[in-house]
């Protein structure tokens, strides 16, 4: 009977250990990830649920700096300037047990190169993976390429074996009709593996106890049960009846309540996204203005005064409530290229902006439609709408034209838009990716969100250099150079940068990341 | 009996091809759903390139042939936002949906009716005065403001109900419900409340002045002179009187609870077509578009035609000449 007695009270002090170790965290945010197919959607969402279950060769840590993940070492090879090796980690198994190893590299990369890949733009410069032996990989591309590891940290890797065996080898592809197996399934080397998960509904993730980094990293965090909750004031209520854990995007307006609820506290860190308006200056007559038979935003005269009328210090203040930060140039400020002179360059000159406009022929003003998106960035529609004011101070009569995102970047794609607002966020770190969609004259291959009609050959030519230029000097010496062209010639308007609010019960410790991608291996609870 | 349905489902038949030709016309009014599946890294050339697979660059009557094509092989193709055949996903969302429309639907018409008939009977009582001006408050306030005060007064203020989601459910086959569980009960009792009370109040405004109507008839008067009990007379002929008018709403009501559950399923993240479609809106996501919109359509004509049946069994004049 005794002995019954103390092995009862063994066991039962057992599993309260187990318990006190346990730490399940609740987390929300406005959308699910679309598919667990890693190469489906490039989309923050899915790559942030891909995050805690598969890994790429090298990732960015909670900081934004890159660090070893399936990769321990890697670098240009000596022999040839156009291939990486990579030192893939030893002892990797994946969740059902399979070993990793080189073969499944050159899959998933290959795979990520298809045709229905969402990542083959990252990856256009391959020509060819290869596996010399277990633990090598070698990236072969079509000229030197000094940031490919940039390009890399989202790129996850697949068992090769485990996607033949379920048919998962391709992308989803809309057309077939099929369900691809690994949209609602996944094999991963992650610190989580997927328990359950319901799209739109409810994910469920435990921790991978054989994974690589299990002492490397916190890894408080032993269940993650992942709820995407739509509706803002749902999610903050979600929060602070102590329903869910931690949440991402907290509005504005909600910040003060959440930080001073008992019991929580609100993150706060500059986001990798810049918000900026983009002017049509190559349209012969602008579909949507007062001025017949010219385009007025032709000038550079005209946009340094538009963008001197902006006060950006008003839109913080009021607008974001304190949420942003000013900017002088269209890239974040974690970017290879950016820098603090150009950053704060913006002023708010109403009298010098009048001058200009005069001096430009355009003193009476004229009246132009702003489209803008209202369902895509922080408080986008306000901001328009503020803009719409400040632009009136010196003559420009703006109509403000605000709709849904589905609805407002097809504009900028198919060039209807005369002055328009985007914002951008630089997945990789460096200036060539703003450069080569942003800058670069419309193409087939690069330019495709440039709706401003420049296209200067010279500049095109240094932007596409820049892809092979090893010599990392002389390259961010172009980089300076093209972005002094962008000031100049006053290519887009800076707005602000946006910052991330992460919204979080005390315990839980973490920084925000600029990415918005929340690493749940690295979070700290106590 | 029989050509009389045989004509009314032929006429729905109808109904629902107009309907589907309505809606692919006004699908690109919507926006382009390209750029949201291809992500920002892509080119001018991948934009094309989908466009001509997806068949979007085709005019909308061919797009809604081509969807009718597979419609009525069962095959409603994929979802452009999650990839996976909207047959399956609208399946699996349905039970969320049914269960709500259910719950707030057997609620509104019982709280609705039994408050009709004691405020008719009651009219100038304080109780019924009370209700009547409170039931201003379901008319007039707007659903997603309602359930946003339900949520900070019992979630947030109180802490005793759910402020999103459906709780546990069980799965009996395909079907997934949350009336077997503590927590799926209670995830239910916010949201129903939100979706039917304007329904209730609704169904409580017309019943009370359809049975002032009917109370002041002759043989309600003649039937007390009878000496009939209150009950009996109150229930058994002034009430079935009044309900024809009533069914009528009842049914159109019904339809609308499940079709307008999008905004209650929005604030209360219910995981149902509703909050789909909104998804799917926003995405632009025209397969799923064009399969709920066909759903709901199918829905509504379905409820019009029991409706109609449904007067031939309560209304015997009507059966006359038939």
């Amino acid at each position: 009977m005794r002995s019954t007695t103390t092995l009862l009270s063994a066991a039962l002090l057992l599993s309260t250990t187990a318990l006190a170790n346990a730490e399940t965290l609740r987390w929300a945010r406005a959308g699910d990830a679309l598919t667990l197919d890693p190469h489906a959607q490039n989309e923050g969402p899915t790559s942030a649920l891909a995050h805690q279950i598969m890994e790429p060769l090298v990732m960015r840590d909670m900081t934004g700096a890159i660090v070893p993940a399936l990769a321990t070492e890697w670098g240009p090879s000596a022999d040839d300037p156009n291939v990486w090796v990579f030192k893939l980690r030893e002892g990797v198994t994946f969740h059902d047990g399979a070993a990793f190893t080189s073969e499944d590299v050159k899959f998933s990369l290959d795979r990520a190169m298809t045709e229905d890949s969402d990542y083959k733009e990252l990856l256009a410069s391959v020509v060819e993976v290869r596996a010399p032996d277990d633990m090598t990989v070698e990236i072969v591309t079509d000229g030197p390429n000094p940031i490919m590891p940039n390009n890399l940290t989202n790129m996850f890797i697949m068992d090769k074996d485990w996607a033949e065996a379920n048919n998962a080898t391709k992308v989803q592809d809309y057309e077939g009709g099929e369900d691809t197996f690994a949209a609602k399934n996944a094999n991963g080397t992650g610190p989580y593996s997927l328990v359950s998960r319901e799209p739109d509904v409810r994910t469920v993730l435990t921790i991978n106890e054989n994974y690589w980094g299990i002492e490397e990293f916190p890894m408080d965090v032993t269940e993650i049960i992942y709820t995407p909750i739509q509706n803002a004031a749902t999610r903050v209520a979600a929060l602070l009846s102590g329903e869910v854990d931690f949440i991402q995007d907290v509005p504005v307006q909600d910040l003060a309540r959440v930080g001073d609820a008992d019991g929580l506290d609100v993150r706060t860190a500059p986001q990798n996204r810049v918000i900026f308006f983009g002017m049509n200056m190559g349209a012969d007559d602008l579909a949507n203005d007062s001025v017949e038979g010219a385009n007025p935003l032709a000038d550079v005269r005209v946009r340094k005064a538009m963008s001197m009328a902006i006060n950006r210090d008003a839109i913080q203040q009021v607008v974001m409530r304190g949420q942003s930060a000013p900017a002088g140039m269209i890239s974040p400020p974690f970017v290879n290229g950016w820098n603090a002179e150009m950053d704060g360059s913006s002023t708010t000159d109403i009298e010098g902006a009048k001058a200009l406009m005069a001096e430009a022929g355009y003193g009476d003003g004229f009246s132009i439609q702003l489209d803008c998106p209202n369902d895509r960035y922080i408080n986008d529609e306000a901001i328009c709408q503020a803009a719409v004011g400040m632009l009136g101070q010196i003559g420009v009569t703006v109509n403000l034209n605000a709709q849904p995102k589905a609805q407002h970047f097809p504009l900028i794609a198919n060039l209807e838009t005369d002055f328009y607002m985007l914002g951008w966020g630089v997945p990789t770190y460096d200036s060539e990716y703003i450069f080569n969609f942003l800058v670069h004259g419309r193409s087939d291959k690069y330019g495709s969100w440039n709706g401003t009609g420049f296209d200067n050959a010279e500049l095109n030519d240094k932007i596409v250099s820049l892809a092979s230029n090893t010599d990392l000097e002389a390259r961010n010496a172009d980089i300076n150079a093209i972005w002094q062209v962008v000031q100049d010639e006053q290519l887009y308007i800076p707005i602000h940068h946006q910052v991330l609010n992460w919204g979080m019960k005390s315990g839980v410790q973490t920084v925000v990341a600029p990415d918005d991608t929340a690493k749940f291996k690295y979070f700290e609870m106590n | 009996m029989i050509s009389f349905i045989i004509r009314r489902v032929l006429q729905s038949v109808l109904v629902l091809l107009v309907v589907g030709l309505v809606a692919f016309s006004m699908f690109r009014f919507v926006g382009d759903p390209i750029d949201n599946m291809l992500g920002q890294e892509r080119t001018i050339e991948d934009i094309e390139r989908l466009r001509t697979q997806l068949g979007l660059d085709q005019p909308f009557v061919v797009q809604y042939y081509k969807f009718l094509e597979g419609a009525v092989q069962g095959n409603f193709g994929v979802s452009y936002r999650q990839g996976r055949p909207v047959a399956e996903i609208i399946i699996e969302r349905a039970p969320a949906t049914l269960e709500l429309a259910a719950v707030s639907g057997v609620l509104a018409i019982l709280l609705g009716i039994a408050l009709g008939v004691f405020t008719a009977i009651r009219r100038n009582g304080f109780a019924a005065n009370f209700i009547m001006s409170a039931s201003l408050i379901g008319v007039s306030l707007p659903t997603f403001l309602i359930g946003i005060l339900l949520i900070y007064l019992f979630s947030v203020e109180l802490g005793w109900l759910p402020s999103f989601g459906r709780g546990e459910v069980v799965d009996l086959g395909w079907w997934s419900t949350g009336f077997l569980t503590e927590s799926g009960l209670k995830a239910l009792i916010l949201p129903s409340i939100t979706l039917g009370l304007y329904q209730m109040t609704l169904i409580m405004r017309l019943v009370r002045s359809e049975m002032l109507e009917v109370l002041r008839q002759d043989y309600i008067r003649f039937a007390r002179a009878r000496g009939l009990k209150d009950r009996a007379l109150y229930f058994r002929h002034a009430l079935k009187n009044t309900m024809v008018p009533v069914i009528t709403v009842i049914g159109l009501q019904l339809g609308a609870i499940i079709a307008f559950a999008i905004i209650t399923e929005t604030v209360f993240q219910w995981p149902g077509v509703g909050l789909l479609f909104i998804n799917a809106i926003q995405f632009v996501d025209i397969p799923v578009m064009a399969a709920y919109l066909m759903l709901i359509s199918v829905m509504f004509v379905a409820i019009n035609l029991i409706v109609d049946l449904l007067y031939l069994a309560i209304d015997p004049r009507l059966r006359i000449g038939r």
